[in-house]
């Protein structure tokens, strides 16, 4: 996100655009504190183990209630999701003070707050598959809010490609799970204690919905959208991809976890894919000179330690990932709002640019460090506790405890070091001139990232607080059995206490070889044939490229081929039925007709014949026009004045629009009509339209006709419609709907034409 | 191209059509007819005299653009039905008043809606295509 291009003054906020944005964002801080109050009210009663809901009817035909659903699990990420927003909504309008259309950011905003909260509070997992949808709809706008930037469209399209297609599996595994279980609603699959591993479906639901959480939840090898997603804003990425939209995938597994959990492959699958993207993403991590991206990748690798988590069954495995959860949306998202502070104050966020901030930033430095230190885990902040707990859930995990312990060290040394580079270093190395000169930021700036650092500190010092009302019940949600959490700051002398020093001095050594580091790890980048970004590109043309295939094969924008598919369809479906269903009749007698009908019998054919025989397309819309006169008039012999009517009338009129558009028409012959090539099949399958035709008619005439709806309507008519036109009666009474429905397409069908014409390319109508 | 023969027919047709037309919509209840065909009839004699004349004179009788009658025409045939709801009876019931015998009823409503539509429709349809030209 750069300052807005002088170039474009069309961008740049006016005193109007600053009003509607700070009103907005005071709207959405509104909103969002209401929120945080509300949920902050249910801590104490869900806490007591209590659920609440709300529900409402949606769609009562197919059994689907809009239902919400609190629980322990659901209320720890409201509180996160309304809390953190109401922070993002004080900052995102001082941040984007600059720009003219801050205030549509502010609306997007508030709106994906709504769907991530539906996200985790919905209890039909059709409607969280809604929810879910939406904040992918939503976070694609935010992400390409500078929409001018190539590279911001292409990230925020690649957002929405991945988690979006991964939305639609995680769908697909839904619908499975649902018909398996007999019931979508979540808060039953939970209470019934089904478990699916005995199903037959069960590894096809697993995978469905694990490429659904883990697309979302960036996981190997879906991470490349989220550092990419960092085009977008500062305080979005703050908000979407440290603590909230990110986590829905995080959330999902959680939820899943008593469903489909405790079977090797939820083991192994989960453990496996959360250390490998954890381990790399903190590589990567290292690798990086924006402290964005930096931090991007960071949030990648805490998404993959919860997932590796996520996968075992003990509680303290569990409590270690909720626990990890909070530490991390408190100090991730301190430390993305600080960036925004870093970039907007001195107009850059590249590493080596940047130094001796401290003097300039005095409060930005306190929120920064304090959060740093709780990323890298330093007593007493929060952040050690989590770490200790993760040691702890690792040796518990019972898959493979010793590649979890090594993850877990690995990514957390890792971090160490990114939390130094980020948090401490811009504001402590020695000062290096930036291209702005740096100033504090403004109140509603920096009250975000020190409120939640300080969180960070206090939650830290009081843990009772956090493991009573917040990590418990969010433990025994995911468990369903009552677990009881403990979290404190000493432990005495163990085991996870000794990985913890071991991991401080990797860290610390790591940190002091970064530059070196970093540098090797950009040598190796550059060797590697691909990588993820450039595989999504690729696969995006194969799929493109097949795309454009298909289109000239189906649209080929000829017209006589569209109605040879639509005749052929015709054909062989009802032809076939025919045969199939044994329905072919002959009439048993020649008819009993009078003369006059065969006169318009023939009529009728000998136009149908000339119409193929015409040379000009004059003499054959004449004899088409014949043959529709004809059939006009056998209707008024048999009486049905009403549809002969019509039909007479539909002809001239259509002589008439043809008279109109004759001269624009192309060429008769050539790719309009059937000739060369394509004339024997076009004869074939005309031929075989009119004899299927036949058949079904007299295949229809020889049942018994039943009067009974005739006869209603002729014993009703007049009495209750007062008209004796039955036909008419029907038409603007009885089955007055249809009618209704009827003139629309007639009103469409003329607009459409308004269109066609006038739209035209202007190339085409200037010649 | 105008055709005098095609130009003096039309002229003088044109009112008796029109006339016609309205007589089909107002006996269609009773009798062969009805909305949708005497809107075709409508739409024929407009469309005859836009090609006689010009489309511009079409527009100038009309006074409206058509485009208006097709949303009137929809208008009135979805209120026509709204009617009875008033009461608890379904949408489109029929609500009928027999001033001096005669039945009339929003079914009639109803077909002057559909008449509007049709006439407003073909005219848009064709009266675009003319002007393209």
């Amino acid at each position: 996100m750069t300052i807005v291009p002088i170039e474009r003054p069309d961008l740049v906020a006016s005193p109007h655009s600053r009003l509607t944005s700070r009103l907005a964002g005071w709207a959405g801080f509104v909103l969002a504190a209401g929120l945080t109050a509300f949920f902050a009210s249910k801590v104490s009663v869900v806490a007591a183990g209590e659920t609440l809901r709300w529900t409402v009817d949606w769609v009562p035909t197919l059994g689907y209630q809009l239902s919400f659903y609190v629980d322990g699990l659901s209320l720890l990420f409201a509180l996160l999701i309304s809390g953190i927003g109401a922070f993002i909504f004080l900052y995102t309008p001082v941040y984007l003070s600059a720009y003219r259309h801050a205030s549509r950011l502010v609306v997007v905003l508030i709106l994906f707050m709504l769907s991530m909260l539906g996200l985790v509070l919905a209890d039909d997992m059709i409607a969280l598959f809604v929810f879910w949808e939406l904040t992918t709809i939503t976070s694609y706008i935010l992400i390409g809010f500078d929409h001018d930037d190539v590279k911001a469209r292409r990230c925020a399209l690649q957002a929405l490609l991945v988690t979006g297609a991964g939305g639609l599996v995680m769908l697909a595994g839904f619908v499975l799970l649902g018909s398996a279980a007999g019931t979508f609603q979540l808060s039953e699959l939970k209470a019934q204690g089904f478990h699916l591993a005995e199903h037959a479906a069960y590894l096809p639901i697993l995978i469905l919905i694990l490429i659904g959480a883990f697309t979302k939840s960036a996981q190997l090898p879906f991470h490349f959208w989220l550092p990419n997603a960092m085009a977008a804003p500062t305080p979005i990425s703050a908000y979407l991809h440290s603590a909230t939209m990110v986590k829905g995938g995080v959330y999902l597994l959680a939820r899943m976890h008593p469903v489909l959990g405790g079977t090797p492959e939820w083991a192994w699958i989960l453990t496996i894919t959360g250390a490998a993207t954890a381990v790399v993403a903190s590589v990567l991590a290292l690798r990086q000179t924006d402290l964005k991206l930096a931090l991007a990748y960071t949030t990648v690798m805490a998404l993959g330690t919860l997932t590796m988590f996520l996968g075992a069954e003990a509680g303290v495995a569990i409590a270690a990932a909720v626990t990890f959860l909070l530490v991390h949306a408190l100090y991730k998202c301190a430390l993305f709002l600080v960036v925004g502070i870093i970039d907007h104050g001195t107009g850059t966020r590249d590493a080596p640019r940047l130094g001796g901030l401290a003097r300039a930033m005095p409060i930005t430095t306190a929120a920064a460090a304090a959060a740093a230190l709780s990323m890298a885990g330093f007593p007493p902040f929060l952040g050690f506790i989590g770490k200790e707990l993760k040691y702890e859930g690792a040796l518990a995990i019972a898959s493979e405890p010793g590649l979890a312990i090594t993850a877990a060290v690995a990514a957390n040394a890792m971090m160490v070091a990114v939390a130094a580079i980020v948090g401490l270093r811009p504001f402590f190395a020695r000062p290096v001139a930036t291209p702005k000169t740096p100033h504090e930021a403004p109140f509603r700036m920096w009250i975000g990232p020190i409120t939640l650092a300080a969180l960070g500190l206090f939650f830290g010092l009081v843990p009772p607080l956090v493991a009573n009302g917040l990590v418990q019940p969010a433990v025994t949600a995911v468990l369903g059995a009552p677990q009881v959490v403990k979290l404190a700051l000493w432990h005495g002398i163990n085991l996870p206490l000794l990985l913890s020093v071991v991991t401080l001095i990797l860290g610390i050594l790591v940190y002091v070889r970064h530059l070196q580091i970093r540098d090797g790890l950009a040598a190796f980048e550059a060797r590697l044939p691909t990588d993820s970004d450039r595989l999504y590109d690729r696969s995006l043309d194969i799929l493109k490229t097949f795309a454009a295939w298909q289109t000239r094969l189906i649209q080929s924008g000829v017209l006589r081929r569209y109605l040879f598919v639509v005749f052929a369809v015709v054909v062989l479906a009802v032809g076939g039925t025919l045969l199939m269903k044994d329905g072919l009749r002959l009439p048993q007698a020649w008819p009993d007709v009078p003369l006059p009908v065969w006169g318009m019998t023939a009529l009728v054919l000998a136009g149908a014949v000339l119409t193929v025989l015409a040379k000009s397309r004059l003499f054959a819309i004449c004899a088409l026009g014949s043959v529709g006169f004809g059939v006009a008039l056998i209707f008024l012999m048999y009486g049905a004045p009403d549809v002969a009517m019509t039909q007479l009338l539909v002809e001239i009129l259509f002589v008439i629009i043809i008279a109109v558009v004759l001269l624009r028409l192309p060429r008769f012959g050539k790719v309009t009509t059937s000739g060369g090539a394509s004339r024997w099949p076009d004869g074939v399958l005309a031929v075989g339209t009119g004899l299927v035709t036949a058949a079904l008619i007299l295949a229809a005439t020889q049942g018994p006709i039943d009067r009974e709806i005739t006869a209603y309507f002729e014993a009703n008519s007049a009495t209750q419609a007062y008209g004796r036109n039955i036909v008419n009666v029907i038409l603007v009474d009885f089955r007055a709907l249809d009618t209704l429905g009827e003139i629309l397409v007639v009103a469409v069908a003329a607009f459409a034409v308004v269109g066609l014409v006038k739209l035209r390319p202007r190339r085409r109508r200037a010649s | 191209m105008r055709s005098i023969i095609l130009s003096t027919a039309v002229h003088l047709l044109f009112g008796l059509m029109i006339l016609f037309s309205l007589f089909l919509l107002l006996r269609g209840h009773n009798l062969p007819g009805g909305g949708f065909v005497g809107g075709l009839v409508a739409a024929i004699a407009f469309t005859l005299f836009a090609i006689a004349d010009s489309a511009a004179t079409v527009r100038r009788i009309l006074r409206i653009d058509p485009r208006y009658l097709v949303v009137a025409g929809l208008a009135t045939a979805l209120l026509s039905g709204l009617l009875k709801i008033a009461v608890g009876m379904p949408y489109l019931t029929g609500a009928w008043v027999h001033p001096g015998g005669i039945p009339l009823g929003t079914p009639l409503l109803f077909d002057v809606g559909v008449y509007l539509t049709v006439v407003g429709s073909v005219l848009t349809l064709i009266l675009t295509m003319e002007e393209e030209r």
